[in-house]
């Protein structure tokens, strides 16, 4: 079993990400399926993160998480947010299929951040299809 | 579930090392890290709890250059083999293309590794996917302990044990020293990528 995303679909996702979260200031953004393969995957240009090893782990948190959803009777928990001193990162689902990942800094508000994560998510599905 | 990518040109694939705990599938995980470091631009990553088991998965990132002009990269992991962890286990198979089923040679983990094998058949029709149907090798590990007088079990019960209805191909081996792990590894490659080549054509 394997899809396949064509140049205009990755073009699309591509130049989303850019418009809506790089140009905010977003050090690194990454459009990721559940199974941890990166679908496409921008940064700001200084950072440099072993994003294919983030995808992994993303993918298994984000999985982790829903079963403890499953576990106290939600049908999952959507996004998560984990904040660090300098770095944080923000996870949400896109369709059942894939997980937005945001790694940004202390200059990005995180309500900023989840409306644009809002409109971007719905974009996306435009494209990946729900 | 591959991803391939048209714009990149570049098929990104998940392969899983399965089987019963304290196998020898980190222990693969290992090697191939160490045998090909000069290609493998991460390091491996590996959650484990304190007793140095397998918590969740290892996860190692595998450039294997290019299939019919396409780059391919390959995302090996592992499961925790420990009974307890199925949840753990079911999450780290969503997606697999191919599998590699770790079976131990000493006579005691006999039932572990059928146990395992079905359980591995049980989490992949989660996914609605058939063991029979999945790319898939065995790995007969540990071969080495019957030179120093453990009790293994022979070839003939192993196959006997978990491959009579399989049917797929399987390699004597063992990780620690490195025998056969390359093999094992090069085989689900190409298993792997011969499903999922019709679609690169």
């Amino acid at each position: 079993m394997e899809y396949a995303l064509d140049q205009s679909q990755l073009e699309a996702i591509e130049d989303i990400i850019r418009q809506e979260f790089i140009e905010l200031g977003v050090h690194c953004t990454c459009l990721i399926d559940m199974a941890g393969n990166i679908v496409a995957n921008l940064d700001d240009g200084k950072t440099s993160f072993d994003v294919y090893s983030l995808a992994a782990l993303a993918a298994g948190n984000f999985g982790a998480v829903s079963a403890m959803a499953n576990m106290v009777g939600e049908q999952e928990f959507s996004l998560l947010f984990h904040k660090g001193k300098t770095e944080s990162i923000h996870f949400s689902k896109v369709t059942d299929e894939f997980l937005l990942i945001t790694i940004f800094g202390k200059e990005t508000s995180l309500g900023f951040l989840r409306l644009k994560v809002a409109e971007a998510v719905k974009k996306f599905e435009k494209i990946l299809g729900s | 579930m591959a991803f391939i990518n048209l714009k990149k040109k570049e098929v990104q694939a998940k392969i899983v090392y399965y089987g019963p705990g304290r196998g020898g599938k980190t222990t693969n995980l290992e090697h191939i890290h160490k045998t090909f470091r000069d290609r493998i631009s991460s390091e491996m990553v590996a959650i484990k709890t304190h007793g140095d088991r397998t918590l969740f998965f290892d996860f190692l990132p595998f450039d294997i250059g290019q299939i019919k002009g396409y780059d391919v990269r390959l995302q090996i992991y592992t499961v925790p083999g420990q009974v307890k962890y199925d949840a753990t286990r079911r999450l780290v198979l969503r997606g697999v293309d191919g599998l590699v089923f770790v079976a131990d040679s000493m006579q005691l983990r006999r039932e572990k590794n059928m146990v395992s094998l079905k359980n591995a058949e049980d989490n992949l029709k989660l996914y609605k996917k058939d063991i029979h149907k999945i790319p898939l090798v065995l790995q007969y590990n540990k071969r080495d302990l019957g030179e120093q007088g453990i009790p293994v079990l022979t070839v003939d019960e192993l196959e006997k044990d978990l491959n009579s209805d399989l049917q797929v191909p399987y390699f004597e081996a063992s990780a620690l020293i490195g025998e056969n792990v390359v093999e094992t590894l090069k085989k689900i490659i190409s298993l792997t990528m011969a499903s999922l080549s019709k679609e690169l054509e």
